[in-house]
């Protein structure tokens, strides 16, 4: 599985990341041979073997539907970056027209 | 004294306090001197918090007086830096996290306090567990203390070197796919990694939820069957953390093993594989069989697909469980022309090369049209795999395995092959993907001095029979030992 | 050539938990911004969901009452995108396995036929949080909100059954009707409780492909919805007739000018790396969990209105007015058991209750000042013929004015109705004695002055006068 170096771009968009192109073409390699390598699992013949998502066999963890002390504004917002009136700034959000 | 102090065991401490002979503050001064005398050479520590550890001491030497002990009350317990504490900065070894106080604590910090424990400080680690070395954190890598020009393996590289060095008694570290197990045995201690949903998750940053496990790495099983003792249990803020009754591992360490039948996997013993350890591992085998065990061949066919299942598996949850690292609620941020932008450049500064690598690969396995062919073939594949170990704990109690095939390694030997690196947890994987108990002890030296790991696997649930069989191994051996430093 | 429209619709309905859906922070309204959060609901690292049961609860009646099939095992996932009110980068719903499918609603079409609309799929989700967009002049910032962040929703997606504004308005007024009834949602859209994505497309008439849809998002009224659709059926069939082509994108619906718009920021096509959340566990529901919130559903509003027809022989006006909430229906019936007469019971309803209602703003006749037995207890009086029924009407406003009893009122302000012969026969022969003219008239046949004295007699007693007696008194001295 080679991966390209447009692939590798995409990629990392949907991963909101940024790259130099030297590290594009480091990932590319890098990705690529790992990928190869994984490869290796298209060997198996894997007729009616269920995917595992939980190692165990337990379902079903619930709360009560009550009410419990959260944190306060000063807590929620102690590590932000920007925060303003109460809330987190961000950079303006592009939508519509 | 003060110097003999950090030579104790967690046990020890506990007799000694216990019988008044020391008191927690001595203590917590003893191993925090020992921390401010040694940690410059090994970084094992991203943040001392001694003013933390004082408090908590006078608070220990006042239960102690009334006569509120409980099993950790006045011990250190070093926490690696994954371990959300609320009041103390939380890093994960990231650039991301560099400034992150958390407002909570995690489930097991929280119990850990409710005990009496005493934080000294979070321990270095590779960046988000990201790692086998520790060359992945974002402060500088940790070193071996037994040769430190030699890694102290990872992810839990700060916890197994800090617990080696003396400068805690007791650590936590965490292990998604060896991190506890692999330095353990490079450092020469003991790590276990307890059966998925034994120990809560809640405050612990996420790498690979499906696989993570908070658990101990100490100098002795004893202890670290106090110390599981102490964390586990059901957390109702854990969905997948399990009920089961209350555990009393410590007590259970008879040092009888007759009749324990231990399975010896064939997959493991192959080419690549380090004739000390090889040696090593065969003749902590037969000492286990002198000691009543009965020993037998399994076979766990798959091992060889562990390692593919795992990176596709593990960086598929880890590329979602670091999305929330986003430049707007609590990380560092280095603002952009956008958004979007801000977001990119935010992430790109803020993640170290491994953990981006990682990213990368999780989020193609994920991306449209790869779904099928990378991350649910992967999950099938961990079904074979967990089905090659039920298969065997139907023969066998406790399986006997090298922990790593090589010893501790020189800093930068692997850091230009990441393929190389992941491939060096091959042994410890395949546990992580079934959900059971495993741990790491000592049981030898190589040539040049370096500490050797013995492996033990259980089935789930089996952790009491894991640590009976290595309390007994260990009462007979002797490679529990302290470097020279 | 003749197009045929096509529509789909996704319903996202905001449920009346106490909670959020996997964390213990309050869902309600109004607090101060990022007042009602946790680490969970941050996206703190470290944090991990818990599911709220009652939001599973809430789920399998909306699924009973829409006709769907609960799954014996579900699954949330991962739906991975970033924004900054996404707290954790991903948004966690159901994907592979939704908790509920295979439902259907029964609408009527133009030419009034009956016809079922397909429910697809109803799955659970959390809520985002809110970005808020400074009214400072210029701000090229946004504040993000949290305290709605995992707020439990429920997204109904229809089958693309819709073919015209009317089934398509039908078909949301009833989910929203059910949702009301079985108390899980307040149904008010305008503050976004339930929030409509329509997935619109058109075809030449007798195809049997469908075409390409443009998915409107910001639908949040039935007026909305109406304009959204017509709006973009022929921005559509005008973009094809002059040779252009339907691109299959998101379309923000600008409710001030009716119109739907493109979104600017051409983003690249969403890849939502959807994977079940290992944080999670399956979801079971039992046969017992099923039938056990079965017993606990209320008579569902299309099976009410039809009793209400048959049972209190009411007109399908008065049914469907009556039948719009649980607690006006419930109202209605009590007023029935107290005094039994339907239609006027609901005549009272629809003309004064309704009508002071929303004079008063008031979202549930369990609010207003009066209760069914203030109704009931005037319709005695009225039946009894202590009180007419012009008088009715005052004590009707006293009663919601001072929420007393109409016996009460009715004696506190003297209005018992005259019934004595001799009192009323003094008013009439004062009133004939006062107006000789109009009396020559009608003996002369301008016969329709009657209600002239009528008039004058009623004015006279103060309205209290009997108003037969009144006819039959003048009547007699006029003509006898
Ligand atoms: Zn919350």
């Amino acid at each position: 599985m080679k991966i390209s170096k447009e692939e590798v771009e995409h990629v990392a968009s949907l991963a909101r990341l940024e790259f130099s192109p030297a590290e594009i073409e480091t990932f590319a390699s890098q990705l690529s041979s790992i990928l190869e390598y994984v490869e290796k699992l298209g060997e198996l013949d894997l007729a009616g073997v269920e995917p595992t998502a939980h190692v165990h066999e337990i379902v079903n963890a619930f709360r009560d539907d009550v009410v419990t002390p959260g944190l306060t504004n000063e807590e929620a917002l102690m590590n932000a970056p920007y925060p303003e009136d109460g809330c987190y700034r961000v950079a303006k959000v592009i939508e519509g027209e | 004294m003060s110097s003999e102090l950090t030579l104790k065991k967690g046990h020890e401490l506990r007799a000694l306090l216990d019988g008044g002979e020391v008191s927690s503050v001595e203590v917590a001064r003893a191993f925090l001197d020992r921390i401010d005398e040694i940690d410059s050479k090994i970084n094992a520590f991203l943040t001392v918090t001694a003013d933390l550890a004082l408090e908590q001491a006078e608070a220990a030497d006042k239960r102690i007086r009334e006569g509120r002990v409980k099993p950790l009350t006045g011990i250190p317990v070093g926490l690696k830096d994954l371990l959300v504490t609320k009041g103390v900065r939380t890093t994960c070894a990231s650039r991301i996290l560099e400034n992150f106080i958390p407002p909570y604590d995690g489930t097991v910090v929280a119990k850990l306090r409710e005990a009496g424990a005493v934080f000294p400080g979070k321990l270095n680690m590779d960046e988000f567990a990201m790692g086998s070395s520790n060359e992945n954190s974002a402060f500088g890598p940790v070193k071996n203390p037994w040769d430190l020009e030699r890694v102290p393996g990872g992810s839990s590289g700060g916890s197994a070197a800090s617990v080696a060095a003396c400068e805690v008694p007791l650590a936590l570290g965490s292990d998604t796919g060896g991190s506890i197990r692999e330095p353990a045995s490079f450092c020469g201690i003991v790590g276990v990694k307890p059966t998925y949903g034994r120990v809560s998750r809640y405050g612990l940053i996420a790498f690979a939820s499906s696989l993570d496990q908070i658990g101990p790495m100490t100098r002795d099983v004893k202890d670290a069957a106090l110390v599981l003792d102490a964390i586990c249990g059901h957390d109702p803020k854990d969905s997948t953390s399990i009920m089961k009754e209350a555990t009393d591992f410590a007590g259970a360490l008879s040092g009888d093993i007759k009749g324990v039948r231990i399975g010896v996997p064939k997959e493991y013993f192959v080419e690549g594989l380090d004739p000390e350890i090889e040696r090593a591992v065969k003749d902590a085998i037969a000492k286990l069989e002198e000691l009543g065990a009965e020993v037998k061949e399994v076979s766990l066919p798959h091992t060889e697909y562990a390692v593919a299942v795992y990176y596709l598996l593990a960086t598929a949850e880890a590329s979602s469980n670091l999305a929330r690292f986003d430049s707007v609620r609590y990380t560092t941020r280095v603002d952009g022309s956008d958004l979007i932008d801000t977001y990119k450049k935010t992430r790109a500064a803020g993640f170290g090369e491994e953990v981006k690598r990682r990213i990368m690969l999780g989020t193609y396995a994920l991306s449209a049209g790869y779904y099928d062919a990378y991350y649910r073939r992967a999950q099938r594949v961990r079904t074979l795999i967990a089905r090659d170990f039920a298969e065997a704990f139907k023969e066998v109690d406790v399986i006997c395995s090298p922990t790593v095939a090589s010893v501790a390694f020189k800093h930068g030997e692997k850091t230009s092959d990441p393929l190389e690196m992941y491939l060096s947890d091959i042994f410890t994987i395949p546990l992580n993907l079934a959900g059971l108990p495993g741990l790491s002890l000592p049981c030898g030296f190589s040539g040049e001095g370096m500490p050797i790991g013995l492996q033990m696997m259980a089935g789930p649930f089996r952790e009491e029979v894991l640590l009976k069989t290595a309390y007994a191994f260990e009462e007979a051996t002797d490679f529990s030992r302290v470097p020279g430093l | 050539m003749k197009w045929e429209l096509v529509v789909g619709l996704e319903v996202h309905a905001q449920l009346l938990t106490d909670t959020k859906i996997f964390c213990g922070c309050s869902t309600s309204f109004g607090a101060p911004p990022n007042t009602h959060v946790c680490p969970v609901c941050l996206g703190l690292p470290g944090a991990l969901p818990v599911l709220n049961r009652k939001v599973v609860d809430f789920a399998i009646k909306v699924g009973l009452a829409t006709n769907c099939t609960v799954a014996r095992m579900s699954r949330f996932a991962r739906k991975n995108y970033f924004y900054p009110d996404l707290p954790k980068g991903y948004q966690i719903s159901q994907f592979e396995l939704p908790i509920l499918e295979h439902g259907y609603l029964g609408v009527l079409d133009d030419g009034g036929a009956p016809k079922d609309i397909g429910i697809t799929r109803i799955h659970m989700e959390e809520d985002a949080g809110k970005l808020v967009h400074p009214e400072t002049p210029g701000a090229d910032y946004s504040h993000v909100d949290l305290n709605r962040a995992c707020v439990p929703l429920l997204e109904i997606v229809s089958e693309p059954d819709i073919r015209s504004t009317g089934e398509a308005l039908q078909y949301v007024k009833k989910l929203r009707e059910i949702l009301v009834y079985l108390g899980v949602c307040d149904g008010n859209m305008n503050e976004g409780s339930m929030r409509i994505d329509a997935n619109i497309s058109v075809r030449p008439e007798g195809q049997e492909e469908f075409g390409t849809r443009a998915e409107i998002k910001n639908v949040n009224s039935f007026k909305s919805l109406e304009q959204a659709i017509i709006y973009e059926q022929n921005r559509q069939i005008d973009l094809i007739e002059d040779g252009g082509k339907v691109v299959q994108e998101t379309r923000l619906f600008d409710a001030d000018r009716g119109i739907t718009l493109g979104m600017r920021s051409k983003e690249e096509a969403h890849d939502y790396r959807y994977f079940p959340d290992p944080d999670l566990l399956p979801l079971v529901i039992e046969d017992e969990w099923v039938e056990a919130a079965r017993d606990t559903l209320p008579e569902l509003p299309d099976a009410k209105r039809s009793r209400f027809r048959s049972q209190y022989s009411l007109p399908d006006h008065d049914a469907d007015l009556l039948c719009q909430s649980i607690d006006m229906a419930d109202f209605f019936e009590e007023i029935v058991t107290l005094h039994d007469d339907p239609k006027a019971a609901s005549n009272w309803i629809m003309g004064y209750v309704l009508r002071d209602m929303s004079k008063d703003e008031l979202h549930s006749v369990k609010d207003a000042p009066i209760t069914p037995s203030h109704i009931a207890g005037m319709l005695d009086l009225i039946k009894a013929g202590v009180i007419s029924s012009k008088i009715a009407k005052d004590v009707f406003d006293a009663m919601w004015a001072t929420g007393k009893e109409a016996k009460v009122i009715v004696e506190e302000k003297g209005l018992t109705q005259i019934s004595d012969t001799s009192e009323i026969e003094g008013i009439v022969d004062e009133v004939l004695a006062a107006n000789p003219d109009e009396v020559a008239g009608y003996r002369g046949g301008k016969t329709k002055l009657m209600g002239f004295f009528v008039g004058q007699v009623m004015k006279a007693s103060r309205g209290k006068a009997n108003p037969g007696l009144v006819n039959q008194l003048l009547k007699s001295k006029l003509e006898g």
